[in-house]
């Protein structure tokens, strides 16, 4: 870069009849000097900046206000929803159904699917469940054949595996449910949901008590309750899918109940089904949660609609308010941009001061009227006392949508002032 | 060298403002300023003056002839080129003396530093040593419209003068000042002349004009030199 040296006056040396004048670079209107002018042409009037900025600034805050109280509320929302829907994915065998009504399952959910679904990222336990086939024999306490008892309805007889109790947020009451020890042996060990228990008339393990499918006793581990999924756990008597197998033949589960991460449901929607049968994952119907933003995006679109075009109204109004103030600023200015052409600025360099002013003042509507957004949201949540959810990228978004309004406002004015001709702007006084 | 070449040199230049009906302001002028001359350009209204200081100034083009200015041929360079010669050949003084109301008297001076390529390590010691020089080193932190008409015009002055311009052109620099002031800066000026500065200073007022070496009369776009 060329850095020419001033010569005092009457020294200068250029070569007798240069082309075209060296023209310098180096410190002639840099940025700097931009800025330093740009922030004298606002700060004149700060009153009339006040009233220019308004426009932005109620068009901007409208607009964070808006896309902040949809967000906070969808976040209030999806809090109020049972914390267990967002978090429970539920995968069962897709099913055809037949010429004669019935449904068959395309697919048999294989005996390791927990282990398999389990590896997924977003995965926190999974649990096979399935009803066993009793037949006609009946679930007792006692193995007593009293034909003048009245028939009563036996509780049913579910099998599932060991992880089946955390996969759906059960507790266990007392004692303890099988675990994985239970499931290879295929012990003839059970676990009672509480109502069962309580129909079986059993409240109490620790003695070891016994029930009875069919004339097989079966040694009572656990009783469990308050599963937040399949609530027919509780009417149930429980068995390790192992002692199904072998006892009944039970020849496949009827469904994978998976405790996912939040948020992770659309993950494991997509993956559980090829971790299933990576040959064809298409047999896997998987129910789960969609993911929060998906949820939240649907929430925001009802809510913002109509204050966003509100917003976007009021951003026009402030774009036009710029345009106006600045056009109206050119044309008081006039002298002084024929005192810059004089003394050696470019259309352009002039252009380039109305343009960068103008951006500035949108930039500072903007900024001004994300901050005013952010208050509000953050004062009606505090009385409401909801949680203010807002996405930061979009406040300073929408500070520079303001600068973008001010690049917008500011192209008409600029290009007038750049088109001012110095001889007949330097007529008037500055 | 330059030095050699007129700061100044008018072929023959017409400059004339399409009609109807067309205004020829500038009729075959030639002119040539030498460096270091102290010229007056003196005329009614309506004489042109304006128009040739346009030209001068290259804030105009002429419809017909060459402009030379510090020995730069001006036709063929384009607005930005210009500009640029503009802002480091000629420095500016006007009736009105045009200072920005809103900023200081350093502010102002400062301001034909931006334009002319005046390294910014330089600009404050220029700004400082030209209102020295016009004496009014005390009001650098004055608003304009706080000073008197004289010295407003000084400060216009030490704009003029702080990018080292080949040629100070003055549009009636004394047409607001009274007597009193109207000497005072004529007196600048000549100080500055004398230190070599080439000086062109349009006037209608015959006592200033008189003040120069040299005093060119225009009437009706022809320029003579009695």
């Amino acid at each position: 870069m060329r850095r020419p040296r001033f010569p005092r006056i009457g020294r200068r040396s250029t070569s007798p009849e240069p082309a075209a004048p060296p023209t310098p670079r180096a410190d002639r209107f840099t940025v700097q000097d931009l800025l330093v002018e740009v922030s004298h042409g606002i700060g004149g009037h700060t009153g009339r900046l006040v009233m220019t900025t308004l426009g932005t600034v109620l068009g901007i805050g409208s607009l964070v206000v808006t896309i902040g109280f949809a967000q906070t509320a969808a976040g209030q929302l999806s809090r109020q929803f049972d914390a267990v829907a967002a978090t429970q994915a539920v995968i069962s065998p897709a099913t055809t159904r037949s010429m004669n009504g019935t449904e068959t399952p395309n697919a048999r959910l294989p005996w390791d699917a927990p282990d398999r679904v389990e590896r997924l990222a977003g995965v926190e336990r999974a649990g096979l469940i399935g009803e066993v086939p009793i037949g006609e024999q009946q679930i007792t306490a006692v193995p007593i054949n009293d034909p003048s008892a009245p028939e009563v309805l036996s509780p049913t007889l579910l099998a599932t595996s060991d992880g089946l109790l955390d996969a759906v947020r059960g507790t266990v009451v007392t004692g303890r449910y099988f675990d994985a020890g239970h499931e290879t042996r295929g012990d003839r060990v059970a676990v009672l949901g509480a109502r069962a228990a309580e129909k079986l008339g059993l409240n109490r393990v620790d003695s070891q008590p016994s029930i009875f499918i069919g004339e097989r006793p079966y040694a009572v581990i656990g009783i469990v309750d308050e599963v937040q999924r399949r609530p027919d756990l509780l009417d149930s008597v429980i068995v390790p899918l192992a002692t199904a197998r072998a006892d009944f033949g039970l020849v496949a589960a009827e469904e994978l109940q998976v405790h996912i991460a939040p948020g992770a449901g659309a993950l494991v929607a997509e993956q559980a089904p090829v971790a299933l049968d990576p040959n064809a994952p298409e047999n896997f119907d998987v129910e789960a949660p969609r993911s929060g933003s998906e949820l939240q995006e649907n929430v925001q679109a009802d809510i913002n609609v109509v204050f966003l075009v509100l917003g976007v109204i009021a951003l026009l109004a402030g774009g036009l308010g710029i345009a106006n103030v600045t056009l109206l600023s050119v044309s008081e200015r006039t002298g002084e941009i024929g005192l810059r052409r004089a003394l050696g600025a470019t259309r352009r360099d002039i252009a380039a001061q109305f343009m960068v002013e103008s951006v500035i003042i949108g930039l500072l509507g903007g900024l001004i009227g994300a901050a005013v957004g952010v208050f509000a949201v953050v004062a009606v949540a505090l009385v409401q006392q909801w949680t203010p959810i807002i996405d930061l990228p979009m406040v300073f978004g929408a500070a520079l949508l303001g600068a973008l309004v001010g690049l917008g406002a500011g192209a008409f004015p600029a290009r007038k002032a750049a088109r001012i001709e110095p001889i007949a702007a330097l007529r008037g006084g500055v | 060298m330059s030095r050699a070449a007129p700061v100044v040199e008018l072929v023959d230049v017409t400059r004339s403002f399409p009609g109807p009906p067309e205004v020829r302001a500038l009729k075959s002028v030639d002119l040539t300023i030498e460096r270091g001359d102290y010229l007056s350009i003196v005329g009614p209204s309506g004489s042109g003056k304006s128009t040739l200081l346009n030209v001068l100034g290259l804030l105009d083009r002429p419809t017909v002839g060459e402009y030379r200015l510090d020995g730069v041929s001006t036709g063929e360079l384009d607005e930005e080129q210009r500009a640029g010669l503009r802002a480091r050949t000629i420095g500016f003084v006007f009736q009105a003396f045009h200072l920005l109301p809103r900023r200081t008297v350093l502010d102002n001076v400062l301001l034909a530093t931006l334009y002319s390529g005046v390294p910014r390590v330089e600009r404050m010691s220029r700004a400082t040593a030209a209102l020295e020089r016009v004496g009014l080193g005390h009001r650098m932190g004055f608003l304009p419209t706080t000073l008197s008409g004289g010295e407003r015009q000084r400060v216009a002055v030490a704009r003029a003068v702080i990018a080292s311009p080949q040629l100070i052109l003055a549009d009636e620099p004394t047409g607001n000042l009274d007597q009193h002031t109207s000497d005072e800066v004529m007196d600048l000026f000549e100080e500055l002349n004398d230190d070599g500065l080439t000086l062109v200073v349009i006037t209608h007022d015959a006592a200033t004009a008189d003040r120069a070496a040299r005093s060119i009369r225009i009437a009706d776009g022809r320029v003579s030199e009695p």
